[in-house]
C-alpha cells in the first residue's frame, strides 16, 4: 500500500458520491424514515416497567443494520462499474495496488457509513428519546465497523457477479441470513443448537451483541471489545479475500 | 537503441478461439508505430498482452526490456483503453487528477494533461455528460497525464473530427520527438501514412511490419488501403493449401 495513492483513491471515490446527491439524500434520509415507521410500530406496545421499550430494543439494532445494507448494496454496485466501464483494467495498470483499491473503497464508504450512522443515532436518541446505558459514540463506532464490514463483503461478493442483477441478488444471499440470525428475532440462546453455530460463524452476530452491550452497560465491557475485535477482523478478512480474488490478468 | 516492445511467438486463446497466432514482431523506441487491421483481427488483444492483463497461452513480451507486467513497468506504461475508461461521475479535471496521483504527478501536469486533448472548456463538466469524441479525449488525457515512457493507445482517434484528429497525431509525432514510444491502433487506413512503422494484422496473424514506404514500395502501389489489400491477398493465398487451419 502506497499512503498517497490509497488517499488519492479515498478522495476520488467521496467525489464521485459527492457529485451524485440523490444517493447523499438517500444515505441520510431513508433511515430516519424507517426509524419513524419502527418508533410508531412499537409506540403503544406495553413493556414491563426497568426494561428496556421494544423500541429500544429494536432501534439500536436497527442503527447497526442500516450501514451493513446499505454499504453492501452501494459498494457491490461501485466495484461492479468499475469492472464493466473498463476503469478496474485501467486502474491495474497503473502503480496503484491492489489493497490501496480495496482499503480506499473500505475507508471512503466506512466514512459514509459514519455520517449516516451519526444522522440516524441523533434522530433515534433526540427525536425518539432512544435511551441505551452505554455512550451513543459506542453505537455510532460500532455502525461504522459494521459499515467497513459490509463494504469488504461487498467487494468479495462483487468478483463473483458479472451483471447488475447478479450483484443485487447476492444481497438476500449474504445479508439476509446475518439479519435472520443475528439475535434480534430470536434470542441466540433459545436458537437450536445448529442454528447457533451458523449464527457463531455470522459476523453480524458479534455486532449486535456488541450493540446490546452497549445498551444494557454503561460502561463498555470486555464482551463488546472481544465482538468490536472479531467484526474488526472479519472485514479485514473479507478485504484481503477481496484483493485475492482482483487479478491483474484476464483472459 | 533496443527495442521498447519485443514480441515472440505470441499465442493467445480467449475462450475456445485462438486470437493471436503466434506473432512475432518490435516496436521500435522513439516512434509512432500503428497497429492496423479490421476489427476482430487481435490488436486489442495483442495491446492487452503488452500492457500485462492479457493471460498468454505461448510465446514471450518483453516492455522496456522486462517481461510484461512487471510491477516496475506499470510507472512507465500508459494504457488506453477503446472503450473510454474514465469515470463517468467525476468531471474531466477530477478525472485526469485521479490518474496524476496514482503516477504522483500534480494538479499542474493534470491540468496540462486536459489541455493537451483540448478539453479546457469541458474540465470542469462531468464525463457522463461529455459526447462520446470528448470522452475518449478525456480518457487520453488520463492515460498520457503521468508522462510514460511508452504509450499504448486502442484506436484514440475515433470519433474525433478532422481537426482534432490532426491536432492529436502532431501531438503524438511531438511526444515520438521527446523519446516516447507511440504504439496506436486503427482500423482507418488513411491513419496508417501518418507511422513511422505499420504492424498489419489480420485475423491473429502478423502480415506487415514495415515503414510506410517500404510498404508501398513492395506492393507496388502509393495507396496504403490498396497496399493492405494485396498483402492480404497475398497472405490469403499463401495460407489456403494448409491443412488444419484455424481460424
Amino acid at each position: 500500500m502506497n499512503p498517497r495513492i490509497l488517499a488519492a483513491t479515498i478522495g476520488r471515490i467521496l467525489r464521485q458520491l459527492r457529485h451524485d446527491r440523490r444517493t447523499v439524500a438517500l444515505l441520510v434520509v431513508v433511515p430516519a424514515v424507517l426509524l419513524t415507521l419502527v418508533y410508531f410500530m412499537y409506540v403503544d406496545q406495553p413493556h414491563p416497567p426497568g426494561r428496556p421499550t421494544v423500541f429500544d430494543r429494536v432501534a439500536l439494532i436497527m442503527l447497526g443494520f442500516f450501514p451493513f445494507i446499505i454499504m453492501f448494496l452501494v459498494t457491490s454496485i461501485a466495484m461492479l462499474r468499475e469492472r464493466t466501464t473498463g476503469t478496474l483494467e485501467r486502474l491495474l495498470t497503473t502503480p496503484l495496488g491492489k489493497l490501496d483499491l480495496l482499503f480506499g473503497y473500505g475507508i471512503a464508504f466506512g466514512l459514509a457509513g459514519v455520517v449516516q450512522a451519526t444522522i440516524a443515532s441523533a434522530v433515534a436518541y433526540w427525536v425518539f428519546g432512544l435511551t441505551t446505558a452505554g455512550s451513543s459514540a459506542l453505537v455510532i463506532m460500532i455502525a461504522a465497523i459494521n459499515a467497513v464490514l459490509a463494504v469488504a463483503l461487498g467487494l468479495l461478493c462483487s468478483a463473483f457477479a458479472r451483471t447488475e442483477f447478479q450483484a443485487v441478488q447476492f444481497m438476500p444471499v449474504v445479508v439476509a441470513p446475518q439479519l435472520l440470525l443475528c439475535g434480534l428475532f430470536v434470542p441466540r440462546g433459545q436458537m437450536a443448537g445448529w442454528l447457533q453455530a451458523i449464527s457463531d460463524a455470522l459476523p453480524l452476530s458479534y455486532a449486535v451483541e456488541a450493540l446490546q452491550e452497549v445498551g444494557a452497560h454503561a460502561k463498555p465491557t470486555t464482551t463488546m471489545w472481544r465482538d468490536v475485535a472479531i467484526v474488526t477482523g472479519a472485514a479485514l478478512l473479507a478485504l484481503v479475500l477481496a484483493a485475492a480474488t482482483l487479478r491483474r490478468r484476464s483472459g | 537503441m533496443d527495442d521498447a516492445v519485443v514480441v515472440r511467438d505470441l499465442v493467445v486463446d480467449r475462450g475456445r478461439r485462438r486470437v493471436l497466432q503466434g506473432i512475432s514482431c518490435a516496436v521500435p523506441r522513439g516512434a509512432v508505430t500503428g497497429l492496423l487491421g479490421p476489427s476482430g483481427s487481435g490488436k486489442t488483444t495483442l495491446m492487452r498482452a503488452i500492457v500485462g492483463v492479457q493471460t498468454v497461452t505461448s510465446g514471450t513480451v518483453t516492455v522496456l526490456g522486462r517481461p510484461a507486467g512487471t510491477a516496475e513497468l506499470r510507472h512507465r506504461v500508459g494504457y488506453l483503453t477503446q472503450a473510454p475508461s474514465v469515470y463517468a461521475d467525476l468531471t474531466v479535471r477530477e478525472n485526469a487528477r485521479y490518474f496524476a496521483a496514482l503516477h504522483g504527478r500534480g494538479r499542474a501536469e493534470a491540468d496540462g494533461a486536459v489541455a493537451d486533448v483540448g478539453l479546457t472548456q469541458a474540465a470542469d463538466q462531468l464525463v457522463g455528460t461529455l459526447s462520446g469524441g470528448q470522452r475518449s479525449r478525456a480518457s487520453l488525457a488520463c492515460a498520457l497525464v503521468g508522462d510514460p515512457e511508452l504509450v499504448i493507445l486502442d484506436e484514440p482517434t475515433v470519433g474525433q473530427d478532422p481537426v482534432l484528429r490532426a491536432d492529436l497525431w502532431a501531438r503524438f509525432h511531438a511526444m515520438a520527438a521527446a523519446g516516447t514510444t507511440l504504439l496506436v491502433s486503427s482500423h482507418v487506413m488513411d491513419e496508417a501514412a501518418r507511422c513511422d512503422r505499420l504492424l498489419l494484422i489480420r485475423e491473429g496473424r502478423l502480415i506487415a511490419d514495415d515503414t510506410p514506404d517500404a510498404v508501398r514500395a513492395a506492393t507496388g502501389v502509393d495507396d496504403l488501403e490498396e497496399a493492405f489489400l494485396r498483402l492480404i491477398r497475398a497472405s490469403e493465398a499463401g495460407h489456403a493449401g494448409q491443412p488444419g487451419e484455424v481460424s
